[in-house]
């Protein structure tokens, strides 16, 4: 059984090599689990850490390229340190499915993937929103539709990872584009789930995922652990309600239909179905504040002559555009979303208004481009889908051929 | 008071959910109790027992009836959720309820892989051999030639043996009952529950609504007597010749644990 665990009680815990101090409910900073410093890391194991770090003590994962690397470094290092449960499942639906089966029993729960996996777990993150499961889903994106190049990188999930499960809700989708940054965010993508109740996912491409470079390993990390209060509803009356675990005392009704807020199916009241869709919007909308989170660079002029818009790796190769353009006078800046969604329409509405022209490079066909074109329309797109990344050259060119920058 | 009587296995069950959404003369009321009875007989204690089930008038059983912890999640998948809450909290009791829809078809894969890891797990299937809740359509385990909203013809196809595919699949106590048979059904369950491992235990249920007025058994009655007629105990059968076995399913403990 590919199941490794230590016992959660007892005298049994194989002694207290590498034990975290487990924190309690809501934000507290615990020591980091890794020797504080500078190393040499992959983005993949960079995740696997941040996991860790943050407090992951469920992983449930099947095996994909570019993404396999994260569940083969978190088997590895979770067989070091107590109570945590890695299983490979049988496959991506069963992943999520014991990923969120395993949240219910209290856990810090992760699975991780790529595209196609994304596409199979899908309805179970749509049950995770319906049932307010936090959770952490990694999609490490490979060239699609279908098996497409599995060893290349692109963006094609933005959408599907805002839009991929049925119905009406919000979710948190967040694009890292370092090393550094893949762990800092995987811990913030911890934290965004429990405080929201939110499954939330972690948008890496192969070419962040397979990076290696140098990051340095913080002292001390800042976690957010949910509140498991069994006195209050679950499902209503707070906008984040508490979440009690299975066996806390709670007499939980879990349903993936729709209830109200004590779980009680309410599948043909109009009052409970319009109540549940909109706290499910409203609590994360009205925490805008405190899920997004912008980069921009070489931004200060009043007027710039052209600034790029991008994510992930992407947002490498237009930053260096930006300083190409620079040294050949340009007003050129960047705006790099590290949270896709929900979508800081705000931020880059301001920001191009200071803007001559409005340029977003991205791995796809123009996915992040339509996000921008509702609050910049004449952003243009500089795409690329041949499963090679964008390089700044292109894009320097592109501003000399197209915008006469 | 004495363990296993409805009065004693009341407490169990939420006041305010009746009366329950089943049909009049379906056999998952019975089921229902069952599962309660043994409960109540081996004492256990109800708040350290988790519920996981699925999509279907199966996954009804436990929720929202049952006063505990339930997890009622998305079609086909209650054991690989089930997997993650026992992986996570091996104190917990956990027992997947579901039908032969959930279970057996769009879940199949996970059954299977659940009894080969053997994950400490009871998962019982309500085996009514249609699907209830969408209609009456066939199912993985509706008998060939018997006609479904799906199959006016009869159905061409042959159905799973359901526990004998999950002991070939390496599951370590696996029995099958009716909902006829109730008390070796309370036994079994009882000893699915104390099994160190995965437990599975096929009970046929009977679904006169969907099932039964497609096939000239339209009443409550006249399908538990098609039950008490059809199956034949695994020791009944033994000498048996194949033709006397014609048209009969083996009830008992397939894999004793």
């Amino acid at each position: 059984m590919a199941v490794s665990r230590r016992k959660t009680t007892g005298k049994d815990v194989a002694g207290s090599r590498g034990r975290v101090p487990s924190a309690p409910e809501g934000w507290s900073v615990i020591a980091s689990t890794l020797e504080p410093g500078r190393r040499l890391m992959q983005g993949d194991e960079a995740c696997a850490e941040g996991a860790i770090a943050a407090g992951c003590d469920y992983y449930a994962g099947y095996p994909i390229t570019p993404a396999s690397e994260i569940m083969q470094h978190l088997c590895r290092r979770f067989a070091g340190l107590s109570q945590r449960v890695f299983v490979q499942m049988e496959d991506e639906i069963g992943s999520i499915a014991s990923v969120i089966g395993a949240s219910w029993a209290g856990a810090r729960a992760m699975t991780a993937t790529s595209g196609p996996g994304l596409s199979l777990m899908l309805e179970n993150i749509g049950y995770a929103i319906m049932t307010e499961t936090p959770c952490v889903v990694v999609d490490v994106q490979r060239a699609g539709p279908s098996t497409g190049q599995a060893t290349r990188p692109a963006q094609g999930d933005f959408m599907q990872a805002r839009w991929g499960a049925h119905g009406d809700y919000e979710i948190i989708v967040i694009s890292p584009w370092s090393v550094q940054e893949v762990y800092e965010e995987t811990i913030r993508a911890f934290n965004l789930a429990d405080r929201f109740r939110v499954p939330v996912i972690l948008l890496l491409d192969e070419a962040v995922g397979h990076l290696r470079e140098n990051m340095t390993v913080p002292e001390q990390v800042k976690v957010y652990r949910r509140v498991r209060d069994a006195l209050h509803a679950p499902f209503g009356e707070a906008e984040v309600p508490p979440m009690p675990a299975l066996g806390d005392g709670a007499r939980l009704l879990v349903t993936g239909s729709t209830h109200d807020a004590w779980g009680y199916r309410r599948t043909t009241s109009p009052e409970a179905q319009s109540q549940l869709v909109r706290r499910f919007v409203d609590k994360i909308l009205h925490h805008r504040h405190e899920i997004e989170r912008n980069a921009t660079y070489f931004c200060d002029e009043r007027e710039l002559d052209v600034l790029l818009v991008a994510f992930g790796f992407s947002a490498r190769s237009a930053l260096g555009a930006v300083r190409r353009a620079r040294e050949a006078g340009v007003a050129a800046g960047l705006l790099r979303p590290v949270t896709l969604w929900p979508f800081p329409s705000e931020t880059v509405g301001e920001l191009a208004k200071r803007a001559r022209h409005v340029v977003v490079p991205e791995m796809n066909r123009g996915q992040m481009l339509r996000e921008v074109q509702r609050v910049a329309p004449g952003a243009l797109g500089y795409n690329r889908t041949d499963g090679e990344v964008i390089t700044p050259l292109e894009i320097r060119e592109y501003m000399r051929e197209e915008l006469s920058l | 008071m004495t363990k296993g009587t409805t009065a004693s296995i009341l407490k169990y069950v939420r006041p305010e959910v009746f009366p329950t959404p089943f049909c009049a003369g379906c056999g998952h009321g019975i089921l229902l109790g069952a599962i309660l009875r043994a409960i109540d007989e081996l004492e256990l204690d109800f708040s350290q027992v988790a519920f996981v089930s699925g999509i279907g008038c199966g996954g009804w059983i436990p929720s929202p009836h049952y006063n505990t912890d339930t997890l009622h999640v998305t079609h086909g998948r209650p054991v690989a959720f089930a997997t993650g809450v026992k992986l996570f909290k091996p104190e917990l009791n956990v027992i997947v309820v579901g039908g032969d829809g959930d279970i057996a078809s769009i879940g199949g894969n996970h059954l299977i892989h659940a009894a080969r890891r053997d994950v400490d797990l009871t998962v019982i299937c309500a085996n009514n051999l249609v699907y209830g809740m969408t209609g009456g359509q066939v199912t993985p385990t509706t008998p060939t030639g018997a006609r479904t909203l799906t199959t006016p013809q009869g159905n061409p196809e042959r159905p799973f043996d359901l526990a004998r595919l999950v002991a070939a699949a390496g599951a370590t106590y696996v029995a099958r009952y009716s909902v006829w048979h109730v008390r070796p059904l309370i036994a079994s369950i009882k000893k699915a529950l104390l099994h160190r491992g995965f437990g599975f235990v096929e009970v046929l249920s009977s679904c006169p609504t969907q099932f039964g007025r497609r096939n000239q058994n339209p009443t409550p009655i006249g399908m538990l007597r098609a039950l008490k007629e059809s199956c034949m105990t695994l020791r009944g059968a033994q000498g048996k010749s194949a033709d006397e076995l014609v048209g009969k399913t083996l009830i008992g403990e397939l894999v004793p644990g």
